[in-house]
């Protein structure tokens, strides 16, 4: 076989994954569409900002409001991203510029291991330790503050590891010349270092967001889902993800077409976090 | 350039074909939930088993889905029924009461499971009793409270007792843990207490029954309901929860079997129709005394037969 038939089997090859891979997501996103279409046409989007409560099994009474689940998956997101963001830029900037080599190489590995549990791990975790510990500060435990406590945990590595790609990526000539001028280490990193890697950093913060949003199991787990917009941390909160997973078993038509529904605006979220975070990479850290 | 640009056309419109042909495999599929049964017991299916060869053959394939209770029954009793009758193969997979009952009714399983009396509006399908199980409210070992009245039940979970100490107990807040709208014991326990959904003033809302016990195992103010089957296995365990007697009868699995017990509901399988003889055999050994023994495996109670 020829080299340039070998290039060309090779790239129909690729070609044809790379189209697969991407129809996926066309295809879950028409799947979706498909289910959510009778809620859709039958209730109208508008019914599900403006209802007043989530009752879509009260028969002729049906509501469908999902603005206190949106405002509880928003919530735990913002909440999750808060908490990670500081350690996790902290722990790159450790990384990159005060670990001495052998402990860096072992923290990253721990970071690594950290984004390797499964959720439904922290989630267990986060019931048998920490929601006790909620409840006695304050019942009754399961809580917006033990979700954003567990989801900023499964996001940390996120955070952490795009932060330090980023400032990895900031070049070395800008510190050899802070430096030069006399900067110090925390000047350097400060005035320079952190401003030029700032949209990179923001991008993982992005990122780690559309994770959080999606994130299911271990939310059931620790948030006590009560629709409700919470009126302090220690109240309980209900997620599209987490109203999704425990009602879908039992829903039927209208229910299940208005679960899809909300599905459907979580993808839209996530999908324009992804733009979000994608779009400032261009300009980069030159820019 | 053209024929490659031909062949990826090929490949490319072939993988996506695939791809939705796949897909739209699994949109069909009846139920989200997870196989209880493994495969592979096929090799020796065909092969004629001499104890069964007294029975009339069967073959063929039974598609069970519905509530997560009955599930776990469901495929032992499966499973034995597999081991007589090895031309059939059973695949049991959990939704939910509603799930089991809508599927019968689109056709996409052949039984349903319901942990709840079928509904007037679901007077079409046919309800074949297997078990019957009770409804029964925990605590945490550590919660002194022994007994409660209805209308201290109906308070607690209309939110108007809302400390322990007001009932006997110690001076903690009253953490109320209720289940999803939809959920077969959600449903029973507001039949009993003559409760609306809207009325539950609940700290927490979870989905099955396990996570109730969870629930209820790491808050010592908390309160919940579940089946008593659940709780028998737990505390047989060492999960520190106990059950609470409401009402006059204590909530033991030989109440629920004298009838005594009053907030209980039935296991069914349900049917619509014509039964595949398959099918009927089925339900006829559900409904035996070949099953006693895995009824209260489960701590489920079986019918007086």
């Amino acid at each position: 076989m020829s080299r340039r038939n070998a290039d060309r089997i090779l790239n129909g090859g690729f070609s044809a994954a790379a189209v697969l891979a991407s129809s996926i997501v066309v295809v879950i996103l028409a799947f979706v569409m498909r289910e959510a279409w009778p809620a859709l046409t039958a209730l109208g989007i508008s019914r599900f900002f403006t209802d007043s409560a989530w009752r879509p099994t009260a028969g002729s009474d049906a509501s469908y409001g999902a603005g206190a689940m949106l405002a509880g998956s928003l919530l735990v997101t913002v909440g999750a991203v808060v908490v990670a963001g500081v350690p996790g830029i902290l722990s790159a900037l450790f990384i990159q510029f005060y670990a001495p080599r052998s402990v860096a190489v072992i923290y990253r590995r721990i970071i690594e291991l950290l984004a390797g549990i499964p959720s439904v791990v922290f989630g267990f975790w986060g019931l048998v330790v920490l929601v006790p510990v909620i409840n006695r500060l304050s019942p009754p435990g399961q809580s917006l503050l033990a979700g954003v406590l567990v989801l900023s945990l499964m996001i940390l590595p996120t955070i952490a590891v795009t932060a330090e790609s980023s400032l990895r990526s900031v070049p070395r000539s800008y510190g050899i010349a802070a430096t030069a001028l006399g900067m110090g280490r925390w000047a350097t990193i400060w005035h320079i270092t952190l401003p030029v890697a700032r949209r990179g950093i923001a991008a993982g913060f992005l990122l780690a967001a559309a994770r959080a949003v999606g994130e299911t199991m271990a939310v059931v787990m620790v948030c006590g889902n009560i629709i409700q917009v919470p009126d302090s941390p220690f109240a309980p909160v209900r997620t599209v993800t987490a109203n999704i997973a425990m009602e879908m078993g039992d829903a039927q038509a209208e229910h299940r077409s208005a679960l899809f529904v909300t599905g459907l605006m979580l993808m839209l979220l996530v999908a324009a976090l992804l733009i979000a975070a994608g779009g400032p990479r261009r300009s980069d850290v030159h820019g | 350039m053209a024929d490659l640009h031909k062949t990826i056309d090929c490949l490319t419109s072939g993988c996506v074909l695939v791809l939705c042909g796949l897909l739209a495999g699994c949109g069909g599929s009846p139920a989200t939930g997870n196989s209880a049964q493994e495969d592979g017991r096929s090799p020796d299916a065909e092969l004629i088993d001499p104890a069964a060869a007294a029975a009339p053959m069967l073959f063929g394939k039974l598609t069970i889905t519905g509530s997560s209770t009955v599930a776990p029954l469901a495929a032992e009793i499966a499973a034995r029924f597999e081991e007589q009758h090895p031309g059939v193969r059973i695949d049991v997979q959990t939704g939910g009461s509603s799930r089991g009952i809508s599927d019968v009714q689109s056709g996409a399983a052949d039984i349903g499971m319901a942990s709840r009396p079928l509904t007037d509006s679901e007077a079409t399908l046919t309800g074949h009793q297997v078990a019957v199980d009770g409804i029964c409210f925990i605590v945490h070992e550590s919660n002194p409270v022994e007994t409660l009245t209805d209308e201290q039940v109906v308070a607690i979970f209309r939110g108007e007792v809302t400390n322990w100490k007001d009932l006997g107990g110690s001076d903690l807040p009253i953490v109320v843990v209720s289940k999803a709208a939809g959920r077969a014991t959600l449903e029973v326990f507001l039949h009993y207490f003559q409760l609306d959904a809207v009325e539950i003033d609940a700290d927490i809302i979870v989905g099955e029954n396990q996570q109730s016990i969870k629930t209820v195992a790491g808050n010592p103010s908390a309160i919940a309901y579940v089946s008593i089957g659940t709780v028998g296995a737990e505390v047989e365990r060492g999960t520190p929860i106990r059950s609470v007697q409401s009402g006059n009868v204590a909530p033991t699995t030989e109440n629920v079997a004298s009838g005594k017990f009053p907030m209980t509901r039935p296991l069914l399988l349900v049917t619509q129709g014509k039964l595949s003889d398959r099918a009927k055999v089925f339900i006829e050994f559900a409904q035996s005394s070949d099953v006693t023994d895995l009824i209260e495996a489960q701590y489920f109670v079986a019918p007086k037969r």
